[in-house]
Formats: C-alpha cells, structure tokens, sequence
C-alpha cells in the first residue's frame, strides 16, 4: 500500500516535472524564435537614415553598437539621433535624416571618438574619406539646373566642392542656345554628409543621400572603358580598325568616314520599307 | 497551493521598531534609483555632463568608462568585440557586481523595477489569484540562452531590440522631449500589464534574461543578506512576503540541511526588504563567510532562555 502510494507519488512528480520542463522549453523557443524574428525586421533600415561617420558595414554596426548613444551625445550639431522603438532603424541605434539635419564633417569625429564598441571605426581619421552614403541626384525633371537654371546651391554647399559635385556643362537642346550645368555627383569622393540634400531650394529635394549599396551603379568586372585603356597604352588596343558602314539618312555623307561616301540604300516600298528586306 | 500573503506585511516591525528603521532600505533603494536615472538627465536637461550614454554604455565626468557586461556578451555573440574604453568599462562592472551582488542592478538601478514592483503591489492590492500564469522561474536562464543564440543567429544584438530597461531609459535619457516619443512605453506598459494580470513576479523573476545574467554573476558576491538572528525569526512569514525571489530565503533561516545563516543564492537581489519588514531584526547586510555564525546563534538562543526563565 505504502509501496503503491510513493510510486504514484512518483508517478505525478514526474509529470509535473515533465509538464514543468515542456512548458519552460515551449517558452524558450517561443522568446528565441520571437527575439529571431525580431532581429530581421529591425535590420531593415530605411533609406533615409543614415549612420554615422566611420560606421561598420550595417551587418557588422548592428553587431557591434551596443545602443549607447554616446556618438550622440558628442555630436556638436545634434545631427545624430537615437533611434526610438519604431523609428525604422533598430532601437537604441544611431542615425541621421540629412534633409533635417545633415553631418557638418567635425575633423576631429567626436562621435566616432566617443564609441566604445568600434562600431564606428577608430581607423577613419580624415573626415573626408567617411563613406556615410552616396547623394544622388534623383529629381531630373525637378532639379532647378535640369531645367536649365543656374541654382548650383547644392554644389555650392558641399564641403567638397568640384570634388564630390562638379556641374557638368551640357548643350540645352530645348533652347538650343544655352548651356545646362547639370550637378553630377562621384561616387568616390562624396563622403553622403547631406548638406547638399538639407540645402536643396525646392519642396523636395532633387538630390538626396542613399545608402551606398542603394547608390552606387557598379559595372561588370570585365568592361574595359576603351578611351582608358586607349591612354594607358598610348593606342588603340584593337590594330586596324574595322570601318563598317555607317547608317544615315539617304544621300547623306557619312560623319564618320569623311570621305564624302555616300550610303547606298535600296529603293523604297509602298509600303515604307526598303526593297528586298523581309521584316 | 497559494499561499496567503499579508495585506500589510511589514506592520508590526513598524509597530516595533518604527516606521523609518521599517522602510530604510526601502527608502535607501528608490533614492538609488531616482539618482541613477537624475545622473543621466542632469547632462541633456542642464547641459552639466556628469554621465554621458545610458546604461548599456556610459561616461562619468572625465575618467571613469562603463559599459553593462551583457551588452558586451551578446555583442560577441552577434561576432563583434568591443574597442577597448568598451572592453573596460564591462570589466569594471562586472568586477563591482562581482562583489557587491549582481542582482543589485536589478533591485538598485534597474529603471523596470519599480514598474514590477507597482505591478505586484497592485496584484496583491487587486487579489489576482497567484497560480496561473506562473512558468518556472528557471525560463528566464533558458531566455538568456535564447538571447545569446539569436543574437550570433541574426547578428545584432537580439535582446536590445525588445529590451524594456534600456529602452525605457533610453526614452527617458534621450527622448523625454520628443513629442509623442517612441513605442517603447508600449513595451514598458506590456510589461507592467504581463506582471499585473498574467504572471507573479513575471518579468524580472521569471522571464528577464539581464537579471539571469547578474544572478549567475551573484552566486560569488561578497556582499549578502544574513539571518544572522535566525533564533529569533517567529514565522511570521513576512519577509517571504515581500521578498521578490521567496525561494532565497528559507536555507538561510531555516538551515533545512544545516546551511549557514547567509542567503547564498545569486537571485537574492539584495534589495534589503526583507530587512525592514522583520520586526525581530533576524537579517542584516554583511559578508558571505559564516564568521561568528555559531556564537551569534548561541548568543540568541541564550538570550530567549534568559528571557523565558
């Protein structure tokens, strides 16, 4: 009977030592998969929030930024914020909008001074070579210079002027009389500080800073600019250049060939074609 | 099961000793608190720097570099070790909670605890019933783990995206004036709602992976709470009352298997209530050796049979 008794005794320790264990297994799991999950929704930042100077790639900042905010409180221009639950960018990490209040480029990097988790690079020490995102122009049809103005305020304002922006004159062809400075930015002197952005005269800025991987155009590795390596070697690196006939209108000379050929192109069909060419 | 728990715990110490020796610690902590979230908001509300950062990773005035160990642990989880004032400043914390008691961040800084600590005054006020939503208070190891792994899993720190201590100081420190503010007092209210109505003690006792993490760092302080006049405890029961990890205690006082009178378990959060509450004053703060152990119990029993003849 005693014997009976501790064995069913047993019998409900261990069950409710099972249940106990399923229940707390159950939970583990549920926090981990939910902290997971969370994980993968605060690495979506926004295009608009830009990190500071000397950041690590965004992979390697979240893992190091301990959310501290302390490159915040050592920014002189309260350029940086702390991102709030919510924000987009995940909590605790620091951030800036550019168009509100863009990085003034300190050459001594207070915030960068200030981390310390190296989450912000202690190598970076020329504020110009930061690479906090890219500007763009993304407004060709809003863009005062686009449209043949001569604003130019947002290369006025870059610290690194005819570095970062230069106005690339081009012909005004609606005019045909004028010439467009159109703001042209390259990539790799532009260090995305957003003064460019924060001073763009119109409602909506023409020219806004991105991300770099949102930013950069990136050609193949195996394209070779010929003008390039035309100069590099002193000549053409193709011998005997093949001349193939140029297309024109009829009884044009060609450009090109500057001999005064004229194209040959056979007769017309009715219906618009040219005679002997299947479509 | 339940156990009943005294509307009032703690009224006859006042009733013998007076209400100010029956409420010190708890008076002593609630300042620690408020001057450990005032340090951070003398800088952003004066603009007198004392403390730069939040308590994820701080400044003192001109010298003094901290940065809270778990942070540390779960940014080398995620891949990434710290630069070196970070490096420093974890060292130099987790060598102070080393001695003193690593639940004393809990129980003394914490910005969360007098949030739980509402909660359960109005639980207790409210009459929730106290079984229920009551998972093992062992989760919370089982979270740390989880924070750890998700951490080198997705390669950020994972449980600073839902961290309500640092988020909420974070809020305080840094986002007082911002109108509207952020949705981590949503997290803060989710938390005082979870320990109001769906688990006793639930956060910071069963579910807080921070406080696992100071617990482990706790089971080698020095600084201990001890039931030095243990001979003298009469059952009243109100120190389990009010002591947010009941379980610490009863080794302490009741030796079941012969234990010295210090409370040795790292969940202590050496938050002293259990010190002002007894009207016997059989616990007091001390060191972790059992020194004049014997003696004092002897002292005690002499004492009581001195009184009885």
């Amino acid at each position: 009977m005693a014997h009976d008794d501790r064995t069913s005794n047993k019998q409900v320790a261990r069950r409710r030592f099972l249940a106990t264990a399923v229940r707390g297994v159950a939970l583990v799991a549920l926090a981990g998969t939910g902290l997971g999950l969370a994980g993968r929704v605060a690495a979506n930042k926004p295009a608009h929030a830009i990190r500071p100077p000397g950041a690590l790639d965004e992979d390697a900042f979240l893992a190091a930024c301990v959310r501290c905010g302390r490159c915040v409180r050592d920014c002189p221009y309260d350029t940086l914020r702390l991102a709030g639950l919510g924000d987009g960018a995940a909590a605790g990490t620091p951030y800036f909008v550019a168009r509100d209040v863009p990085c003034e480029m300190c050459p001594e990097i207070p915030c960068v001074a200030a981390c310390p988790t190296g989450a912000l690079d202690r190598g970076l020490t020329d504020i110009d070579a930061a690479e906090m995102g890219i500007a763009v122009v993304v407004g060709h049809e809003s863009c005062l210079n686009y449209l043949g103005l001569r604003c130019d305020v947002c290369y006025r304002v870059c610290p690194l002027i005819d570095e970062a922006i230069t106005l690339e004159p081009r012909h005004n062809v609606r005019t045909q009389a004028h010439t467009r400075f159109l703001p042209t930015v390259h990539t790799d002197k532009c260090t995305g500080c957003g003064k460019c952005e924060a001073a763009c005269v119109l409602p909506e800025a023409a020219i806004r800073v991105l991300p770099e991987d949102l930013a950069r155009g990136r050609v193949g590795e195996h394209y070779r600019l010929g003008w390039a390596e035309k100069k590099k070697r002193g000549e053409s690196l193709v011998e005997g250049v093949i001349d193939l006939p140029n297309r024109g209108r009829e009884g044009m000379e060609s450009p090109d060939t500057g001999s005064g050929r004229v194209i040959d192109l056979p007769d017309r069909t009715k219906k618009g074609g040219y005679e002997g060419f299947e479509p | 099961m339940s156990r009943d728990v005294k509307a009032k715990p703690g009224a006859e110490a006042v009733a013998v000793r007076g209400w100010w020796a029956a409420h010190k610690w708890l008076i002593a902590r609630r300042t620690a608190q408020a001057v450990f979230l005032a340090v951070f908001l003398v800088g952003p509300v004066t603009g007198v720097w004392i403390v730069k950062g939040t308590l994820a990773s701080s400044y003192t005035l001109w010298f003094l570099p901290l940065t809270d160990p778990f942070m540390a642990l779960q940014s080398l989880a995620a891949g990434n070790l710290l630069a070196a004032s970070g490096f420093l400043g974890a060292l130099i914390v987790l060598v102070a909670y080393l001695l003193i008691g690593g639940r004393m961040y809990c129980s003394w800084v914490c910005p969360i605890n007098p949030v739980t600590d509402l909660a359960y005054r109005l639980r207790v006020r409210l009459g929730v019933p106290r079984t229920g939503g009551n998972f093992p208070r062992s989760v919370r190891y089982g979270v740390l783990v989880a924070a750890l792994a998700a951490s080198a899993a997705t390669g950020t720190l994972a449980w600073e995206l839902v961290n309500p201590i640092t988020l909420v100081q974070r809020e305080l420190v840094f986002g007082l004036f911002v109108v509207g503010g952020s949705l981590a007092w949503v997290v803060v209210l989710g938390v005082f709602l979870f320990d109001l109505a769906a688990s006793e003690r639930g956060f910071c006792g069963r579910l807080c992976p921070v406080g696992a993490f100071y617990g482990l760092l706790g089971r080698y302080a020095l600084l201990r709470v001890r039931a030095d006049h243990r001979a003298a405890c009469n059952d009243c029961m109100d120190c389990y009352a009010v002591c947010p990890e009941p379980r610490v205690i009863p080794p302490a006082l009741k030796a079941p298997h012969g234990e010295g009178p210090v409370i040795l378990s790292g969940d202590c959060t050496n938050c002293g209530r259990c010190i002002d509450v007894c009207s016997k004053a059989v616990f007091r703060f001390g060191g972790r050796f059992p020194d004049a152990v014997k003696a004092d119990d002897q002292a005690t029993t002499t004492h009581h049979r001195a009184a009885a003849e």
